[in-house]
């Protein structure tokens, strides 16, 4: 926009000349068609704000395809940056301000309520041009519609502008528009020239060099013909301790490789398989071995196979993956072999909505195997939890002799965020395999009474020979012929997880011990949870929050601290019944996931409120429902 | 050994195992059941190389064949139906010191099994895959394979199996990095010892089919084999299955057959008026897929917490 187009729009509050102005937080999209390095320019500007001292929460938007139709709504393709001057644990509500390389994808983002009256979009403008009418019709179109939706449109030339700099503006596009977003934010230009040396570096000067022009050119026009300008001051200046930046995908595959696991079996699934491309580049760091199965059965098969003969070892999946690992997975339990399951959950049943959040799969992570399967299944709520939630579920199914599933989903893997650098300890690294000789007078289920725990021989000991079996067997590993044998086996399995459970404390209470709400949420939902429950409070609601992280067996006390509240209600990102909708009623109600266990769990009427609309839960969205429900009950 | 003691000395192997110390619970299988001799062979194996018991994992899935890891007093790991062949994998992945065995059938292998089948004959993980193919399912009491005859009348094609048997003869040999395929038929006890001692010499995964015998589902099928020995076609070679006079004596036709022909191992396998005996293809030199998974293993804990070290580095800002 030009500084003459400015003047005709200068009832738009946020444009002021001169001093940059101070804000406490924005939400930034950048979205285009697939292949125009949308989330390079996002990621780069999150890393930038990152060092400088920001708060940065940054997630990929992503289409289901390699090469979308260009210039389609699902094509959409791009990234959402959440700035802040404090810590940022959460994408936020509705965007402040997007950048679009053209008009259809952003229908894709209107769909999506990602938003709202005033948002301000810097649109691609070549297309009003376009040698073909039917483009040239469409653009006009939508930019009309936009404009009734209240969005505040400005076009600018970008194509142009990069193509005196580059032949091709398709691939140079995004830093400028870098340099654009770096110069309306204040960023450090030093910083961002950087970070686009240390993007390209594998490519050589030769490419650095038109990248760094592009970046300026961008940074030079937005000071030249754009006067927003704002500033968005750290709440301390740079970085405070040593922090690293990667999305939970990233942070689980380090977690495998600080854990000491040396075997990571898995089949290719959206949106899992970057944990394993991640873990395939480094894994040689640690002496690793990354196997792509033939399928996701043989994939935990191997991985049993390797804990059994003393290496633990991980699998990686999503939801059918999973539901196809469910034999094994029962044979682990059955036959007591540690094993490390991640599951970054999509959208389900069947194959479901592959690139979209969801947070479907805790029923069947603790319920879907035939007969009484317990196991251990756990949930980390932030990115760098992904992390640290991998070595203790190793060190888990080894001390408790069990497949302990770890619950990730689809916006944690692809989501972007400092965190405190972990310290790489010995103590998290396995121990050598034992092949010191077995007294052959313990049998390989030697369970303890108390706690169903026991050793477990290791393939190369003398003396520990045994056959592990799939069926029904004695402690001594032998097909049970006897009517006691299995119901032995059974309580021994399940007393593990009582063992397990009196091991973990109670969970952390997020606001005042007693009140009106207790708004009980798990996985990666927490920070935009916690964030509305602020809100909530800072407006004089009496609501908390209990966040939970071990789902089965449950953290303790959570009768006691849920009957000081008036009412309880789950947040969750899974299917449950609107009470409101037709034919529902008490005895019909199907309630979200978590609130169905703790219903049971507790005895208590646990309410809920979850939705299934392929996007992380926004703050604003969780304070309408959970302040719906608040109003009922007043 | 030799009157010694054997703490006198720590270079004195002091340990000789007997059949005994590889016979575990007492079969249960049927009388008659081929897979009686199999379990003999593969435990005279086992003595014959003085392998230690605790670093021989026997693996297997499920069915009567699936039963032997029970039998023998080793390390075992009686699976899931069709899985025996990526639980072995997975076993072997970074325990190259353990001696690990694979016991599977016909549905086993090659119905409930099949992906891992084909896969694994392409990983050659080194191991002794030996499929105990009686053309039936046994021990969910009699019903049809992928081996079971055409027209052969069964508990779920009473009148008679629709499809013509699978060959996996041919379905083996066509796998690519294919690098031992083997056949015996059970009551031949010296070829059957012959044959997976030759298979467990060699560094991959050796494919051993034996034709084996139900006698309570598919006594016909066999026997009928059995009486007429020249239904077999018996392969010679100094490359191949060692045999002697007595053996070549019973089997009248014969064919010289060098096991690094692959050609030659095909038209064999696609020739279903002969059941062929003996060695049908041997390629010591195919890739084994334990040396991509073994890499690293030596690693010290200290080395392992600076390549943690390195990798958290490059996101560090």
């Amino acid at each position: 926009m030009t500084k003459q187009a400015t003047a005709q729009k200068s009832n738009v509050a946020e444009i002021s000349a001169g001093k940059p102005k101070r804000i406490e937080e924005h939400i930034i999209e950048v979205v285009s068609d697939s292949g125009e390095g949308a989330q390079k320019c996002g990621q780069t500007f999150g890393i930038v704000s990152g060092k400088m001292g920001n708060g940065v929460w940054t997630v990929e938007i992503i289409p289901a395809e390699i090469q979308p139709p260009a210039r389609s709504q699902e094509g959409a393709s791009g990234v959402r940056i959440r700035l802040g001057s404090k810590y940022v644990t959460n994408m936020g509500d509705q965007a402040d301000l997007v950048v679009a390389l053209n008009e259809q994808v952003l229908y894709n983002r209107i769909v999506n309520g990602a938003f709202r009256k005033g948002t301000v979009v810097l649109l691609e403008n070549k297309w009003a041009d376009d040698p073909q009418p039917a483009i040239r019709e469409q653009y006009a179109a939508a930019l009309a519609d936009f404009k009734e939706r209240g969005l505040v449109i400005h076009e600018l030339p970008l194509e142009k502008e990069c193509l005196k700099i580059v032949k091709n503006a398709r691939q140079g596009k995004n830093m400028f528009v870098l340099g654009m977003l770096c110069r309306i934010y204040s960023r450090d230009t030093q910083r961002a020239l950087d970070e686009i040396a240390k993007v390209f570096a594998r490519k050589g000067e030769k490419v650095i060099k038109p990248n760094h022009e592009l970046f300026k050119a961008g940074y030079q026009y937005a000071a030249e013909n754009l006067e927003y300008h704002y500033e968005v001051p750290p709440e301390h200046e740079g970085i405070q301790k040593p922090t690293v930046v990667t999305n939970g995908n990233t942070a689980v595959g380090l977690g495998i490789l600080a854990s000491g696991m040396d075997m990571l079996a898995m089949y290719p699934i959206t949106p899992a398989t970057s944990v394993s491309h991640y873990v395939s580049e480094v894994f040689h760091h640690t002496g690793g071995f990354m196997h792509q199965a033939e399928d996701e059965i043989a994939a935990v098969a191997y991985a049993v196979g390797s804990s059994f003969a003393g290496r633990t070892a991980v699998t990686v999946t999503s939801g059918p993956g999973m539901a196809l690992k469910t034999e094994i997975l029962g044979l682990a339990v059955m036959c007591e072999v540690p094993l490390v399951v991640v599951n970054v959950q999509r959208g389900g049943p069947a194959t479901g909505q592959p690139t979209k959040i969801e947070q479907g799969d805790l029923l069947s992570a603790i319920y879907s195997m035939p007969g009484d399967a317990p196991k251990i299944v756990m949930a980390p709520a932030t990115i760098s939890e992904c992390f640290h939630f991998v070595i203790t579920a190793r060190k888990l199914a080894e001390a408790f002799r069990t497949p302990v599933i770890i619950l990730t989903d689809a916006n944690l893997a692809t989501a972007v965020q400092p965190y405190d650098r972990p310290e790489p300890q010995a103590e998290w690294l396995s121990a050598p395999i034992d092949q010191s000789e077995w007294d052959k007078n313990i049998p390989p289920y030697d369970w303890d009474d108390e706690t169903g725990l026991s050793p477990r021989p290791i393939p190369g000991q003398p003396g520990g020979e045994y056959v592990l079996t799939g069926l029904a067997h004695t402690k001594r590993s032998k097909v049970a012929y006897d009517s006691m044998s299995n119901q032995i086996g059974c309580n021994m399995r399940s007393r593990k997880m009582a063992a397990f459970a009196a091991t973990l404390q109670r969970p952390e209470i997020y606001g005042d011990k007693e009140g009106d709400m207790l708004v009980v949420s798990w996985g990666s939902t927490m920070g935009a949870v916690k964030e509305a429950v602020d809100r909530m409070r800072s407006e004089g609601h009496k609501v908390s929050n209990v966040h939970l992280r071990f789902l089965h067996p449950f953290e303790k006390d959570l009768k006691e601290i849920f009957s000081k509240f008036k009412k309880v209600m789950t947040v969750e990102l899974n299917y449950s019944d609107d009470p409101d909708m037709p034919l529902i009623t008490d005895a019909t109600r199907r309630y979200a996931q978590l609130a169905n266990i703790l219903r049971h769990h507790t005895l208590l009427d646990i309410d809920c409120w979850s939705i299934v609309q392929a996007a992380p839960l926004q703050p604003g969205m969780i304070c309408e429902a959970v302040l719906g429900r608040l109003k009922k009950l007043n | 050994m030799f009157g010694l003691k054997a703490d006198w000395s720590l270079d004195v192997q002091d340990r000789y195992f007997t059949l005994e110390d590889y016979e575990g619970a007492q079969p249960r299988w049927c009388t008659g059941c081929g897979d009686h001799g199999v379990l003999t062979a593969v435990q005279k194996v086992c003595r014959e190389a003085q392998l230690a018991p605790e670093k021989i994992v026997n693996v297997s899935g499920i069915g009567c064949s699936s039963r032997l890891p029970h039998y023998m007093k080793t390390y075992g790991f009686h699976g899931l139906h069709g899985r025996a062949l990526p639980f072995a994998s997975g076993i072997k992945a970074r325990r190259p010191d353990l001696d690990v065995w694979v016991s599977t059938g016909d549905g086993d292998c090659f119905s409930i099994g099949g992906c891992h089948w084909i896969h694994g004959i392409r990983y050659n993980i080194d191991m002794v895959v030996l499929v105990f193919d009686n053309a039936i399912y046994g021990l969910t009491k009699n019903q049809t394979s992928p081996t079971t005859p055409k027209d052969y009348g069964t508990s779920t094609h009473p009148t008679g199996s629709f499809l013509p048997a699978m060959n996996p003869l041919t379905i083996t040999l066509g796998i690519t990095n294919v690098s031992f395929v083997a056949q015996v038929v059970d009551w031949n006890p010296l070829l059957v010892y012959e044959t997976i001692k030759m298979a467990h010499a060699h560094r991959g995964t050796s494919f051993v089919r034996i034709i084996q015998r139900c006698p309570v589902f598919v006594e016909d099928i066999h026997k009928e084999m059995m009486d007429d020995p020249s239904q077999i076609l018996l392969l010679k070679h100094e490359n191949g299955i060692p045999t002697n006079e007595a053996v070549e004596r019973i089997y009248p036709n014969q064919v010289v057959h060098d096991p690094s022909d692959w050609s030659g191992a095909m038209n064999i396998a696609r020739d279903e008026s002969r059941v062929p005996c003996g060695l049908l293809y041997h390629d010591p030199e195919a890739p084994v897929y334990d040396d991509w998974s073994n890499v690293g293993m030596d690693m010290s804990d200290e080395e392992k917490i600076a390549g943690v070290n390195k990798a958290l580095d490059s996101f560090s800002i």
